[in-house]
């Protein structure tokens, strides 16, 4: 593998991640429970939409096959994408929600922080630009997951559930392939791996906070970022959102 | 029991040394994620660079039914405003 070719998979991974957890939370918009909490969700997945054209748009120049953005964006199919398993989940109730976007917040401010340093000014750029806006996403994404943990007995017991259900996704965010092994070694980005301790201690002072048991078993679900397997939720995920511009190649407003 | 959140009223603060406005009300469980939803409902155009947020409950209110004691004393008294000096050309808008 090329160095640009490994670019080219890191740059496709951190514009995935943003763009299907994007989408994702965009399925609220109108329907969550309080206008308040609508509008904040709809504002998270604008920010990543906006990360994603940064992203998706330097992977394209670095493939040089003329693809951009939106052609990446609309045109891959699932086993092209390489997000991890994390964001495709799907939304279930409200808490299940807010877990996921927590549990990928901290993970997000804690990779994106290294990304600053990169010795890729483009890299570094797009980071320092998205780390304000992810320094917000996790501050509230924190502050709910405490709010509904150390809540009612049942939006406690249903925190947990989700903590439960998404905590085997969780790993897959800390393993290293070559991939990273190759932008480590161009001090491009962090060895994921090395990230670990630091995700550990701030997920563990929320979830204390939040009066939230974080499971024992660190058995990791794998295959997003790698392409290898997705869950079967991606396929229809991609179905609602790629439609238009499968059935209207290149359709505009 | 009262599941609603309270209300909250939102003054924003559009630029420095201007004064807080009043931009309208939100509903939230405490000041701090008011102030949250507050930045994300009333400042997502880039609409300011301060926030206060204050329960609604605290706010004490003229009443509208007072109006007339309230207010029709001042109509007929012309000599409050400050309109009757001669302000020289050199001063410019006051």
């Amino acid at each position: 593998m090329t160095r640009n070719e490994a670019l080219f998979e890191f740059l496709q991974r951190m514009g995935d991640n943003t763009l299907i957890l994007g989408h994702r939370i965009s399925e609220w918009c109108g329907m969550a429970p309080v206008l308040e909490e609508d509008i904040a969700l709809s504002n998270t997945a604008l920010d990543f939409i906006g990360q994603t054209q940064f992203w998706l748009g330097y992977a394209g120049e670095i493939e040089g096959e003329s693809r951009d953005a939106d052609r990446l964006a609309f045109h891959r199919d699932a086993w092209d994408f390489r997000n991890v398993l994390l964001v495709e989940m799907p939304n279930g109730d409200f808490g299940q929600t807010i877990m996921r976007q927590f549990l990928f917040d901290a993970w997000h401010s804690i990779y994106v922080a290294r990304l600053i340093k990169s010795s890729n000014k483009r890299v570094s750029e797009i980071a320092e630009k998205a780390s304000k806006e992810i320094a917000y996403h996790l501050e509230r994404s924190a502050d709910t997951v405490v709010a509904l943990g150390d809540g009612t007995e049942e939006s406690h017991a249903r925190m947990q559930k989700a903590l439960d259900y998404l905590y085997p996704y969780v790993g897959e965010m800390f393993l290293s392939d070559e991939v990273d092994a190759e932008m480590a070694a161009a001090g491009i980005a962090p060895d994921p791996s090395t990230l670990r301790d630091e995700y550990d201690l701030l997920v563990q002072k929320v979830l204390d906070e939040a009066t939230l048991t974080v499971p024992g078993n660190r058995f990791a679900q794998k295959g997003g970022k790698s392409g290898a397997m997705h869950t079967e939720h991606l396929g229809h995920l991609l179905c609602s959102m790629q439609w238009l511009q499968r059935a209207y190649p290149g359709g505009n407003w | 029991m009262n599941n609603e959140w309270p209300l909250w009223e939102v003054f924003i603060r559009g630029q420095h040394g201007m004064s807080h406005r009043h931009v309208g009300s939100l509903h939230a469980p405490d000041a701090e994620m008011a102030i949250k939803n507050a930045r994300d409902v009333y400042t997502r155009r880039n609409e300011g660079v301060s926030i206060w947020v204050v329960e609604a409950v605290h706010i004490a209110a003229s009443s509208p039914s007072d109006k007339g004691p309230l207010y029709e004393p001042s109509e007929s008294k012309v000599y409050r405003h400050p309109t009757f000096f001669d302000i020289p050309d050199e001063v410019g808008a006051m």
